[in-house]
Formats: C-alpha cells, structure tokens, sequence
C-alpha cells in the first residue's frame, strides 16, 4: 500500500475548465451581469457575488425519457395503510411522489446559480468599457524601478550567489589545473601503506612518497574553490513607465443636496474609481466638496458631514485648478473628474463657471463627467412630471454650452440607484468612445 | 458476528480524531489482516492519497477521475458543486475511488481518524474488491490502462485544440458528450480491451496514413456520369452493419464528412463512458458490498480491541446516516438509496445464510443456511449487476421489514393504483418490478440508427422504440439531434414507434448546420 500526499499538489486544476464555461457561457453571464447590477449595491460589485443564468446555453441535452405520460411503475418503501388495489390521488407535479426514476438531468435546471468572483466580475462588468483618451502615460522617475535578471558578475552580495556558475566554474578550473582528486591520492596512500606493511622494493616506496608529496602540495596550491570562481546573480534596476491617474470628485453639499443624491453620487464616484485602478497601476483621488466656497476634504468629510451654504460651482473648478497646479502636474498625470450636483448654481457665477471649465479645466483634463443627480420619486406621478418633462437646471444649461462635440465632457442625469449602472456603462462605453 | 467479545486482547490503533501516516498505516494493516483472512476480499493494490476539501472539488468536476480532458461542462459542475458546497447545502463525499490498478481511494485531509479508517475499509477494500471481481468490471473496463488512456486522451485534446481552434473542439466534444449515454457496446466482443494496444494502433494508424498520403490521389479523374445502381434496403444496412445502437460508434465509423480528429474524440469520449458503463448498472451492489464491507472490518477491530468504543459510536452515527432510507411520504424522500438496499439486502443474504427461517428454505434452497455467508457474498459480488441481483436474492423477509410496495402510474388513469404489496401474493411482482428500476436496459431509452438513404439525401434515420407509451423529452431530444446532425453531416430523422404495436407515435426531423465540419 502507498500512501501519497497529494495537498501540495496545485490547487485550480479545474482552473481551465472554469475559463471555458465562462467564456461558453459568457453572453448570458454578461447579460446577467448587467442585469442584476442594477439592482445592487456598490459593496456587492466589489465582492463578487453569486449570480444565476438561464441554462439555455450551457444545457447539456441527453436522449432520456419525458417526465410525464405514458405508464410508469413505481416500488417505494414505507407502506403503511395501502392494500392491493388501493388507488391514490396523483400529487401535483407530473412525475409524481413515488417518481424514482424521473429523470436526474431534467430537475432544477432552469436556473443555473453559481458564483463570480470579483475579478471575473469586474472584468465582465466593464469588459467593454474605455477609457478615453489614453495618451499621457508619462514615465516618473520616482519609486518606480524593477529589477530585471542580467546575466551574472563576478562580485555582488552572498545572498545572490549563483551556485551553478560559481561551481561549474570550480570544476573547469579544477579540471584545467589537473587538481588531483581525493580518490587518486587516497590510491597513492593506499599503495604506500600497501608497500610499507610489505617492506619491499624501497625504490618504488620513495618514488610514490615523492608523487604524494608533489600531489598534496598541488591540491594545496590549486584550492578545491577559488574567489575567481564565484559568480553572482546580477541585477539591473529598470525604470518603469507609470501610467497614473488623478481622480477628481466635485460634489455640490449644500443644504438642497438631500442623503439620497448623496449617495447617488457616491456610488458614481466609486464606480469611476473601480474603473481607473483598473486602468492604471495608480489612481490618486481628490476629494473637493463646495458650498459657496470650496475645499478639499477627505472621503469621510466629503460624503458624510453636512454643510449649509449658497451654491457657487465655480470655486470647486477654482480650487481643482489650483490643486492641479500645486501637486498633479498635467504632463505627468491622466486626470480625470467626476462632478455631482442638483444642478443649482447662483445664477450670477454661471458663466464665470463655463468660462473656467472650458478655458481651463477641460484642456488639462482626460474626461470630464457631470452628473446631475435629482430628487427620487420612484413610483409617484412626480417621477414623471420631475424629470421626463427634462426641467432643465441652471448648470446644466450652462454645462450644456461648454459641451460641444469632440470636448472631453459628458453629462448624464440620475434619479435612481438603477440608472447609475446604465449611466456609468453609456459614459464609457468603446463604441462611444470610438465613434 | 457470534463468538466474539473473547479475542479482545488487541492493542488501540489509535486514539483521538487526529491521524497521521503512522496510525492509518496501522489501520490499513488491521483491516487488511480482516478483509483478506476473515472476509477473502481480493483487491488490486492499493495507492490512497491524501487530498485537500478544494482538491475533492476539483476531482468532483473532472467525474472523480484523477485526469481528465479540459472541456466546459466540468467548469459547470465543479461551479455548481462549489457553490452548493460554500453555502453549506452539501458535504463533500468521504472519498472518491477508481477503478484502476493501483487503485487509488482519495481521502481527505479534514476527516477524523475513525473517518480514514472508515473510507480505508469502504473504498480500498470493498469497493476495490468489488472492481477487481464483478464480471462486469472484468469484461468491460482495463483497469491497468485507464490511467494512461486517460493521460492520451487529454494531450491529444490539448493538441486538438492548438491545431484546430477551442471552438472546432469544443463544438465536437459537447456533440459527443450529449450522445455519451448512447456510446457504449451493450454486448462484449471477442477479444478484452486493451487500452494500450488501441493507443498504439491508434498512432500506427495515423503515421501509416502520413506515409501513404499522396497528394496526387487527388488529382486523378473519377469517371463522370457513373451511378449508383439503387441498393436493397437489407444488403445497405447490412453493409452499414444497422441496426446500430451504439450512436457515437456508427459516426465515428461511418459519418462521412467528419474529419480524423474528430473521429478520434468520439472515440475518446465513447471509450470514457464505456468504461462508466459496469459503474451505472452496480451503484447498489457497489455500495452495497463497499458498505457491508466497511460495517463488517468496523466491527471486527472494535471486537478484537483495535477500535475504542467512542470511535465505533463514531463510525455507527456517519454509518446509520448513509444507509438511511426514508420512507416514500417523508420529505427527504428521493428515490431508495443504493446505500441502504445494497446494505440491507447483504445483511439479509448473511440472515439467510446462518440463520434462516423455513420461508427462506423454501424461496432460497441452495442458499439458506449453507452456513458460508461470505462466499455466498462473494459469488453475488462476482457475478451479479443490480438488476439481476435484486431478482436474484431480494427476500420475502426484507421486502416487508421496508414494507415495499408498488404503484402504478398511469397518465390515462384519473389515479395511481396500488400494484402490489409486501404480502404473499405480491413479493414477486414487487421483485421484479424493483429489479426492473435498476435494468439500465429499460431505464435508458432504447434508441437506435435504423438506416440510411443512401441513394438520396444521404438521411439518416434513428428509431427510438417506445416502452409502456413514455415518449423523449422533447426539447431535450432535439438538442441531441441537432448534434446528430451536425456530426452526421446530413439531415437526421428520429422516429418513435411504440415497441409492441409497431405504431409510429412522433417524428422529429434536425437538418445540420455547416458549422461543425467547417
């Protein structure tokens, strides 16, 4: 008998079978996808989760009888009251209780539920999205070398010894040099020793004891491992393009700004930052929330305390371009910005606000996007009569002017937490993006 | 199990739950000294290897083959049972076993030592044995070669998939998995398989066909305008050797458009479930004797003072819990497990044999009290399969201790009817019809290919002969059929004629898409 331990063994060795049942199933898993994000939160995007698809496409279809007609003869144990000739009321649901034999592929099949982890999620989810305007990636020459393997050298740090050089070198040197080995001298000695316990033929004895002696003072003279011999591995520092992003959250927070538009914001903004770290190795994000008057705060500060003020946009786009100035130089880094708002503004800031966006702000930025968040009035007549209606607010009027096409702008509404996917996926969507 | 409780002089093989390579050494010494000198079990040698909850999955998904080729529908169920098992709606199995020499019995890392030495005696033992002698195993599966074959199969489908395309491959697989259950030989041939020799032949054929490859050939003229004279019906089908029931064999034989690669994956995947063919007609018999197998071994090292009492409480819990049989009202009811009858009815032969009642003489002359219950054991192991087994040794006795009765279910009947019941005119009736749900004969549709016009479209024309007016499951039938098609290269007609009255009841007519022979 053997016994093996196979738990070190690599692990996902279905691994490959995994990646061919997903891309089998990858239209209806994609549909799924979209379909269900909708309805979910942020957390759930990020965790992965369980999702189910129709079994259209992956069904595996045999030749096996239909579960219901014809004649079919059951034996199934614990009878308690039945006597021959009994009859029973058929239960519900074709087969029939005492269907044992009902067939095993055609049950509970319809919906096929099994998990995506967050990576597959996040790659089917935005799988078709870009990012526009993917051309500075500057190389930075900070904090951002590799190192590559590059050949070998004859000093370095013990650790990068190279074992295999520094001995096959041993070895040749040792064969160049004929260093005698162990095993000869250890025949001399033997022959001496041979000859000494015999007592015969001095000449000879002399004559080995000479050649010892020659040979021991040769192994001494030419060492079993030599410095010129060691090798070591050798590295080289290699710097390395980075391609990073600067992400921009506007966010208007004075008093008309209710919980929910909040959180409709927070949700794109996250969104958008899943998006980038996908993009870019690095993503750094700016938090600025305004009022009348804007600042830079940190995540908690910007979602979550609460502010009362009047609504000037500009001094948000004031304070990003100063930002941009003081620590996001535009050469070396994508920038991007997101701007929610109700759409309020004072009406005597908006065309200082499209002056600034479009003279200043656009030209530095990747994209921009703007969107207006309102008031949810899911269900009620409101719903219609707030947005269908397409009341426009004074910032989008004014933003409306800046966009013209081929700007790097883009403006959406959003009223409920289903549109945020659609939105976000109709901003960055290739075709869009291409055309 | 009578006269023991006065050989208790052994010393514990273990304590504890921990195990290590010491302790089921140990063990499988102990049981090896049970299963060979008290019970005669004869089994390959045998290889357990130690595996991880998440290497069980993996071996679920790949059908408990420890190599596999890569293909889709192992992705879906190794996800399905991923799932299932993370939510906590399924354990894992204790151990998978294979048929092959060495056979090799995986065992998790998380059991308990008394759960190691449960699935030691289960798997290495009664299962192993039950593979080495039932005259199904013997005559149908090359235990020695599977491994290797195996081993073939999946680089050949590697290279497949480099040369022709994932999608090329993937299509001819999914075709010849949907037509697995109908690619066996149901009869033995002439000579046993031999895995090895068929591999060989199989590169012979394919440099003999390299050498003689003359591209020539191609070029030289046919003579135009020369016709087929119209064959008669039989010398065609006898040419085509039709009727033919094993689907992947004929298109692997005799499709004309399909190309040599893909002859070569029908021929795999038909060789895959040829070899799953004995394990379909023996669950219960195979757990049955794995399962009287590992009660018996368990017993016999708590009797002779090699098991302490908490490790055979242990071992009765997970015991009781697979030989569960609920009765057809309760909830949990699905069907009779093969643990419990398989189980039952061994028991009930080791009744009969020792200590049998005079309904027993009289139902089982030859049998009752010969006194010799393990080679009785031994001869059914050898030489049944479910069916014949359960029409074989099914006693009176057992039939009423699960209180077993029948129900007809006929869909042109208001209600079901009860047939029989365990009473004395009823045990054979319920016999049979019990033996009849395991006759894989009449479970699997009887589905042949009949003929093919060749002097026309080239159709060809499948006959599924219909049994007590139970017809295929549409849908489902069709799917198969479109992969018929495709691999046939021509339009495919299935017909469905009721097998007593010769009626034609339903025809399904699938013309082939272009895309498999592209």
């Amino acid at each position: 008998m053997n016994i093996i331990d196979r738990r070190l063994n690599p692990k996902g060795k279905s691994l490959a079978n995994r990646q061919r049942f997903l891309r089998r199933a990858k239209e209806q898993i994609v549909k799924a996808v979209r379909d269900t994000s909708g309805k979910r939160s942020i957390q759930d995007i990020e965790n992965g989760d369980k999702i189910s698809i129709s079994t259209g496409g992956v069904r595996e279809p045999t030749f096996h009888r239909s579960a219901s007609g014809g004649l079919r003869e059951h034996v199934v144990p614990g009878n308690k009251e039945y006597m021959e000739g009994d009859t029973i009321p058929r239960p519900d649901g074709g087969g029939g209780k005492g269907g044992s034999e009902g067939s095993p592929d055609g049950d509970g099949e319809d919906d096929f539920r099994f998990v995506l982890s967050r990576e597959e999620f996040l790659d089917i989810f935005m799988e078709d999205l870009e990012l526009p305007d993917l051309v500075k990636q500057k190389i930075k020459q900070t904090e951002s070398f590799s190192l590559h393997r590059a050949g070998y050298s004859s000093n370095g740090s013990p650790s990068n010894l190279n074992l295999v050089r520094t001995m096959r070198n041993s070895l040749s040197r040792r064969i160049a040099l004929r260093r005698p080995k162990p095993e000869e001298i250890e025949l001399l000695e033997r022959e001496i020793a041979d000859l000494e316990a015999n007592g015969a033929d001095d000449g000879r004895l002399t004559e080995l004891r000479g050649e010892l002696e020659r040979q021991m003072k040769r192994s001494r003279l030419i060492p079993y491992l030599d410095p010129v011999d060691v090798r070591y591995n050798r590295f080289e520092r290699v710097p390395r393009p980075v391609a990073q992003a600067v992400m921009f959250c506007l966010m208007d927070v004075s008093g008309s700004m209710t919980e929910h538009m909040k959180d409709l914001a927070k949700r794109f903004f996250i969104l958008l930052y899943l998006f980038l770290k996908r993009r870019y190795r690095h993503v750094d994000i700016v938090f600025i929330r305004h009022t009348h008057e804007a600042k830079e705060v940190d995540e908690e500060t910007f979602f979550y305390s609460a502010e009362t003020g009047g609504t000037v946009v500009s001094t948000a786009l004031e304070e990003m371009r100063r930002i941009i100035a003081d620590r996001y130089p535009e050469d070396e880094w994508n920038i991007y910005a997101a701007q929610a708002s109700d759409g309020d503004n004072m009406s005597n800031d908006n065309a200082k606000s499209a002056a600034l966006l479009e003279n200043v702000i656009l030209p530095m930025c990747q994209y921009f996007a703007y969107i207006e968040v309102s008031q949810d009035y899911e269900g009620g007549l409101g719903g219609a009569l707030g947005s269908s209606l397409g009341r426009e607010t004074d910032l989008w009027r004014t933003y409306k002017l800046v966009a013209k096409p081929g700007a790097p702008i883009a403006m959406r509404k959003v009223r409920t937490r289903r549109e945020i996917f659609p939105v976000f996926r109709d901003l960055f969507s290739r075709e869009k993006a291409t055309a | 199990m009578s006269m023991q409780m006065l050989e208790n002089t052994g010393q514990l093989i273990y304590e504890g739950a921990d195990w290590d390579y010491d302790k089921i050494k140990r063990a499988y010494d102990a049981i090896e000294r049970i299963a060979v000198d008290e019970m005669g079990l004869d089994t390959y040698p045998n290889q357990i290897e130690v595996i991880t909850a998440e290497q069980m999955l993996d071996a679920y998904s790949s059908i408990g083959m420890p190599l596999m080729y890569k293909h889709w529908s192992f992705g879906k169920h190794f996800a399905q049972d991923e799932t299932l098992y993370r939510k906590g709606l399924r354990g894992l199995a204790y151990e998978i076993v294979i048929n092959s020499s060495p056979c090799i019995s995986y065992i998790m890392e998380e059991n308990s030592m008394t759960m190691q030495t449960l699935v030691i005696a289960h798997a290495a033992f009664g299962h192993n044995h039950f593979f080495k002698n039932n005259n199904l195993f013997r005559q149908w599966t090359d235990a020695k070669g599977i491994l290797d074959y195996l081993e073939f199969a999946k680089t050949f489908i590697i290279k497949c998939e480099e040369r022709y395309g994932h999608q090329a491959v993937e299509r001819t697989l999914d075709a010849a998995h949907a037509l697995m259950s109908h690619g066996v030989h149901r009869y033995p041939r002439k000579q046993p398989l031999d895995l090895r020799e068929e591999q060989r032949r199989e590169d012979e054929r394919t440099e003999y066909n390299r050498k003689m490859y003359n591209d020539l050939w191609r070029t030289v003229p046919t003579k135009p305008g020369v016709k087929e004279s119209v064959t008669a019906v039989e010398s065609r089908k006898a040419l085509l050797a039709l009727p033919e029931e094993n689907i992947l064999y004929f298109l692997e034989k005799k499709a004309p458009r399909l190309h040599q690669w893909q002859r070569e994956i029908l021929r795999i995947v038909r060789r895959v479930a040829q070899y799953f063919y004995p394990q379909k007609q023996t669950k219960l018999m195979n757990e049955g004797c794995a399962t009287y197998t590992h009660y018996y071994i368990m017993n016999r090292l708590h009797q002779k003072g090699l098991m302490s009492d908490g490790a055979l409480l242990e071992f009765l819990h997970s015991h009781t819990s697979v030989v569960f049989q609920p009765n057809f009202d309760d909830p949990r009811f699905s069907g009779i497990n093969p643990y419990a009858i398989g189980f039952a009815m061994m028991q009930d032969i080791e009744r009969i044999s020792t200590q049998p009642t005079d309904e027993d003489r009289a139902w089982f002359p030859d049998l009752a009290g010969n006194g010799d219950p393990m080679g009785t054991l031994r001869e059914a192991w050898a030489n049944f399969r479910d069916e014949s087994f359960v029409l074989q040794y099914l006693s009176p006795h057992l039939m009423r201790k699960m209180r077993m009765f029948e129900v007809r279910n006929d869909a042109s009947e208001p209600e079901m009817l009860v047939e029989a019941i365990h009473n004395e005119r009823g045990y054979r009736k319920v016999r049979k019809a019990l033996a009849r749900q395991y006759d894989i004969g009449y479970l699997e549709p009887d589905i042949q290919i009949v003929d093919v016009d060749l002097s026309g479209d080239r159709k060809l024309i499948l006959q599924h002969r219909v049994i007590n007016r139970v017809l295929l499951d549409e849908s489902d039938a069709r799917a198969v059929l479109r992969h018929v098609a495709n691999l046939w290269g021509y339009e495919v007609m299935l017909v469905e004629v009721d097998a007593t009255t010769e009626a034609v009841l339903k025809e399904h007519t699938v013309s082939a898409s272009s895309l498999l022979l592209s």
